[in-house]
């Protein structure tokens, strides 16, 4: 396949017309297995992309005082039914900047695909950075999603992080993230994700609120059905004055799924604060008989509750053109 | 004409009976009140009439246009026309005001569910984006409820407590949209305790300990209700010749 009908068909899968992809305007990098097969970069941004054997190896990097009108699209995919892709990400979003960050990762087609990736992000100092990262699988499961990373939010940055798989498959994703917060930083980071048949979820988010009056909230929403099961660890520390965190866990089980949450909250000084809520259960029956009672079956009903736990998206995930 | 009839019926939960050899008739295209003191027994008889779970193993019958409704699903009786309206109405995180008063209507388009915000006193620009989460007050999201049972164009609408937990003004936005279901020829069931919400119905019924002690015209019950019930010492407890 051409390179070009290879970023068409990257771009079909996840829902853009390929003659009417992007405008100049917009920032992008498209990766297919360990080829870059499209990249356009703006004032501001520059990408220095390495293909590795069985990958890539990116660094990104927003200019001091930049700031990216609309988001970076980024697009990692797999199309075949086999393969492994390694994204090594090295992101440094530079002082007082602000970008955004679009990004698909689409597997239509797995049935035996990896997507590992391991970032280092570092928000510089009253920088402002907004990733969100939608996946697009197909109906087989067979993709395993493994991504890792650690975050550095410097003093008086802001960074969020959105993770959402709702159509399709799961397959199995373990995702490990740890995030380091200075001073009045701000750190979002988000899961949503849907999971189905013998999918596996673990999550893994961790933040340490080291800076004065850090703030950090950690939310997980996941829905399984069928025999899925899903892990979900949050830890949340602050050690420092002022610090302020919340963990919010929400999963709903339906039919022999099994969800399991551990929140781990530790606060080390006197006038930081940190909460937690944690709600793992059937679907509300409140919720379900409401809905009975306007005439939805109890299948219709319950995929109507699950649709809006997992459509609750962030300040920033609200702004993109994502249907 | 009776479009709802319930026959005798009798509930208990935990052994306790709640319903007790109850009877009374539901005429089409009336607003009816049931009244009465807390714990007499109303709200379960919505939930009785409803079918929802746990309010099913009842004694006698509740026909709908003579038809039992005996082992008939709560969200069959909802397609058969019956609906009700919580006290307390549920949140539902994420799910968009649009999706929630559309769930149970045949047109599903903003349109129509603008027009059903619009009877609530709602703007629809304001609110068609909003979730029906806690982000809602409670007098919104009791609005938000009825905006969809008008989508759903229901025949029956059960109604309780509809003044609880409302200002003033959410509560004049709630008589217009019981206006309006009288005008579509909706058979109405104030579920209350208020003499304010009885004022807006046709016909009325009192109920204590699960029974029913009275019914007839607003004016009587509510003359009743009023000096009889409210000061009463034995609430739940009626003496035998209150009994009807």
């Amino acid at each position: 396949m051409s390179t070009q009908n290879v970023v068409a068909e990257l771009l079909k899968s996840i829902g853009v017309n390929p003659d009417h992809p992007f405008g100049d305007d917009v920032a992008r990098i498209q990766v297919h297995q360990n080829h870059v097969v499209g990249i356009h970069l703006i004032p501001g941004l520059k990408v220095e992309a390495d293909e590795t054997k069985d990958g890539i190896a990116a660094h990104l990097l927003v200019e001091e005082g930049a700031v990216l009108k609309k988001p970076v699209h980024i697009c990692f995919g797999v199309l075949p039914e086999e393969g492994l892709q390694h994204i090594q990400l090295n992101i440094d979003i530079r002082q007082d900047s602000k970008a955004s960050i679009l990004a698909h990762c689409t597997f239509p087609n797995a049935k035996q695909v990896e997507h590992v990736m391991d970032a280092q992000i570092t928000v510089g100092p009253r920088a402002h950075y907004a990733y969100f990262e939608r996946h697009v699988h197909g109906p087989y499961g067979g993709v395993q999603v493994i991504p890792n990373a650690k975050i550095v939010v410097h003093e008086g940055a802001e960074f969020s992080t959105e993770f959402e798989l709702i159509k399709g498959r799961a397959g199995t994703i373990k995702f490990d993230y740890e995030a380091e917060c200075r001073a009045r930083s701000i750190l979002e980071m988000t899961a949503r994700i849907n999971g189905r048949e013998n999918d596996i979820i673990v999550i893994q988010e961790t933040a340490h609120l080291i800076g004065e009056a850090a703030r950090g909230a950690l939310t997980s929403h996941i829905a399984l059905r069928d025999s899925a099961r899903a892990e979900v660890f949050n830890t949340l520390t602050a050690n420092a004055p002022r610090a302020r965190g919340h963990v919010d866990c929400k999963e709903i089980v339906v039919g022999q799924a099994v969800a399991k949450a551990v929140p781990i909250v530790e606060v080390m000084h006197p006038t930081a604060h940190v909460t937690h809520e944690a709600a793992i259960g059937s679907v509300d029956s409140k919720q379900l008989q409401t809905l009975l009672a306007r005439g939805l079956d109890e299948e219709e009903a319950t995929d109507l509750i699950i649709e809006g736990l997992l459509s609750k998206k962030t300040a920033f995930s609200s702004t993109l053109p994502l249907s | 004409m009776g479009i709802l009839e319930i026959s005798h019926v009798t509930l208990r939960l935990d052994g306790r009976p709640i319903l007790n050899d109850l009877s009374l008739d539901l005429w089409e295209g009336h607003v009816h009140a049931i009244i009465g003191p807390n714990g007499a027994g109303k709200s379960t008889l919505a939930s009785t009439i409803m079918g929802l779970p746990g309010y099913t193993q009842y004694e006698g019958d509740i026909l709908l246009d003579g038809e039992s409704l005996k082992g008939i699903p709560v969200h069959e009786r909802a397609r058969r026309g019956i609906t009700l309206a919580w006290q307390e109405p549920a949140r539902f995180e994420g799910l968009p005001v649009q999706r929630f008063i559309t769930a149970g209507a045949k047109d599903k388009t903003r349109k129509h569910a603008a027009e059903a915000l619009e009877t609530l006193g709602l703007e629809p620009q304001k609110y068609l984006g909003r979730s029906v989460d806690k982000t809602l007050s409670g007098g919104e999201r009791k609005r938000v409820e009825l905006a969809s049972i008008l989508a759903m164009d229901p025949r029956i609408v059960l109604m309780d407590e509809p003044d609880s937990g409302i200002d003033v003004e959410a509560l004049e936005k709630i008589f217009e949209a019981l206006k309006q279901l009288k005008e579509r020829g909706v058979t109405v069931v104030l579920i209350t305790h208020s003499l304010t919400v009885l004022d807006r119905a046709d016909h009325a019924f009192l109920m204590c300990h699960g029974t029913l002690l009275d019914k007839g015209n607003v004016e009587k019950i509510g003359g009743y209700f009023r000096n009889k019930c409210l000061p009463c010492d034995h609430i739940n407890r009626p003496q035998k010749e209150e009994i009807q």
